[in-house]
């Protein structure tokens, strides 16, 4: 199996090798290319600008900055409950998880944890967001490469998951759920039952997408080889979540840290993936779908009664101090360093978002390679804009 | 469901799996990088932070990959410790603005410059973090790049460029990265007015008022059930 790839890969890397030799002998005049701002394969409105000499990528210059908001300013003039919301805002497609470092860095600095119920809601709710996450990246990644079915599918299921997030937390897209101590509510009635449901639903997603998809000759053949990003690059740029692991780094912060959630309590595989290629990032997250939506069953079945809310003051100061806490989000690595000085809002927060180290790495895997496969080098990267223009 | 577990079991904080590995971290470093090393603070259960100084920032860069082994980093940003002149956009403009403290207070590990730099780094196989912060001169607010240490500093550094104003030496493009080319100020500094919150203050801080048949509490004290 392995000998396959490295022969697909080492034909891949002649072919562009006796491409660039081409395209020096024929002297073709380089262009400028504009992609995007508005532009259906950048998710948003990432602008690319590209240099090319005929169809190949001399450089690439990712340019971001057409929706910054300016979170980490608008922080310092609000309270720590306020800020929950304006977070949200961050991954748009999976907002539950950009609240909970947040509130776990807070609930770090004022020394309050929350009851054992809440941290299960709180896994629970997280995975949850990733699988809204990643099962529309799984769908859309077939739309950029021309495959329309896939989407589909990935609509159809992903409604099942935002619904049970909109009946626990009233918020659809953005549940706001989260509180310094705990949680707004309790999950309602029957939603335990539901959310099993759901999830064998969402793993009969994931095959129905691996064969589609995965096992589709013009989709391996499209990214297999293509934008391989080796395992020193990868640590080097930061890159985090699946696109770390995919170029074969065991590195999960759900297994390797411990922090105020329930991931200790249940049994799940960390993938990783040698090849560090499009196809092995893709594969990738169709895996921790699959896990994810195990992680929920467990949790479910073994989720303690008591309490979702810690006693915390009405008006919540948190002490003087600073403290980091950083999970994983669906798209990476995601955490909220958090100076305080012991007043109704922090002093400076700063938000390491995954999106921003994982596009920073495209300037170096764009170069050589050809206008058809940027698309998928940079749907296969997996950013959200919201991620990146925080 | 399972009954809830024991309350005391609770209460003590379970060893992070690096917090053994913790202890001989800090005494490496100060071996590898001597006086440069300025300040340290270790909190059991937490984190690490170390202060370099200025001169030493790159030179520790490379002591925490090489020595420490930390191969992966998370973030690189910078920090404006001076208060807000302009406080948090919580008092009635009507009125003649309070006193505000003027005091350039630092953080953990301490340090004597209004600007300081600071980023954090991970080792992926042994699981442990690290902050590193270093001041930025007041007079010529120049730090050396971290780009040929972690090439992901890049990004990182024009951000904290265009948003505080700080350069650094030998990064190969300090272009800005969200703003506009021609944009003057520097947004994330503290005396950079947040126009949108001056010109019409935020009614949410005032919406403090203790809830019915709750006595009323002005400094925060009144605690509430569980709302289980």
């Amino acid at each position: 199996m392995t000998d396959l790839i490295d022969r697909q890969r080492l034909s891949y890397i002649a072919a562009q090798a006796a491409d660039a030799r081409l395209n020096v002998e024929l002297e073709t005049e380089g262009m400028t290319l504009n992609i995007g701002p508005q532009h259906p394969a950048t998710h948003g409105t990432l602008r690319i600008i590209v240099r090319l000499d005929g169809e190949q990528v001399v450089w690439a210059d990712p340019s971001a900055g057409y929706m910054h908001r300016g979170h980490e300013k608008l922080t310092e003039v609000r309270t720590y409950p306020q800020i929950t919301t304006l977070v949200n805002r961050i991954d748009w497609l999976g907002s539950f998880a950009n609240e909970v470092p947040f509130i776990l860095a807070a609930e770090k600095l004022m020394g309050i944890e929350a009851p054992p119920r809440a941290q299960w809601i709180r896994t629970i709710m997280m995975e949850m967001s990733r699988i809204a996450n990643v099962s529309l990246f799984l769908g859309d990644l077939g739309v950029q490469l021309g495959a329309i079915t896939p989407v589909f599918f990935a609509f159809r299921d992903r409604e099942y998951v935002l619904n049970l997030l909109e009946s626990a937390s009233g918020g659809r897209f953005h549940p706001n759920f989260d509180r310094i101590g705990g949680l707004k509510e309790d999950l309602p009635k029957g939603w335990i039952d539901e959310t099993h449901q759901v999830m064998k639903k969402l793993r009969n997603f994931c095959d129905e997408i691996e064969n589609l998809l995965f096992g589709n000759e013009i989709f391996q053949s499209r990214t297999r080889g293509i934008g391989v990003i080796p395992r020193e690059v990868a640590l080097q740029y930061g890159l985090s979540g699946a696109n770390l692991r995919a170029s074969g780094v065991d590195w999960d912060l759900r297994r390797d840290q411990k922090v105020g959630l329930a991931y200790d309590k249940a049994d799940f595989t960390v993938w990783t993936h040698p090849d560090g290629d499009s196809f092995a990032r893709c594969w990738i997250r169709l895996q921790e779908t699959r896990e994810a939506t195990k992680i929920v069953d467990q949790l479910l079945d073994t989720m303690p009664a008591g309490p979702i809310m810690a006693k915390v003051p009405r008006i919540i100061k948190v002490p003087e101090g600073e403290a980091w806490v950083s999970t994983e989000n669906p798209l990476g690595e995601m955490g909220y360093y958090i100076v305080s000085k012991g007043e109704l809002g922090p002093f400076r927060v700063k938000i390491k978002t995954a999106s921003f180290s994982n596009m920073s790495v495209a300037p170096w895997v764009l170069r050589g390679v050809y206008v058809p496969d940027i698309i998928t080098i940079l749907a296969s990267l997996y950013f959200i804009l919201g991620d990146i223009d925080c | 469901m399972v009954p809830l577990p024991e309350t005391d079991t609770a209460t003590e904080t379970p060893a992070l799996p690096g917090d053994a590995l913790r202890d001989g971290i800090v005494e490496r470093l100060r071996g590898a990088l001597g006086d440069a090393l300025v300040d340290t603070l270790v909190k059991p259960n937490d984190d690490i932070w170390v202060r370099v100084s200025t001169a030493a920032w790159r030179e520790a860069g490379f002591a925490v990959r090489e020595t420490l082994g930390c191969d992966f980093m998370s973030y690189l940003s910078a920090i404006d410790w001076m208060p807000s002149p302009f406080g948090r956009g919580e008092e009635d403009p009507t009125e003649p603005p309070p006193e505000r403290a003027t005091a350039i207070v630092q953080g953990y590990t301490g340090g004597e410059t209004r600007f300081q730099v600071l980023a954090r780094v991970y080792s992926t196989n042994k699981h442990f973090g690290i902050t590193l912060k270093a001041d930025v001169p007041d007079d010529s607010l120049v730090v050396e790049s971290w780009v040929p240490v972690y090439a992901g500093a890049n990004w990182h550094e024009r951000q904290a460029h265009e948003m505080f104003g700080i350069s650094f030496a030998g990064h190969p493009d300090l272009r800005n990265m969200y703003l506009p080319t021609e944009f003057e100020g520097y947004p994330l500094r503290k005396d950079f007015p947040l126009l949108a919150r001056i010109v019409k203050p935020w009614p949410g801080i005032v919406d403090v008022e203790p809830l019915p048949g709750e006595p009323e509490s002005a400094d925060g004290e009144a605690t509430e059930e569980a709302s289980a």
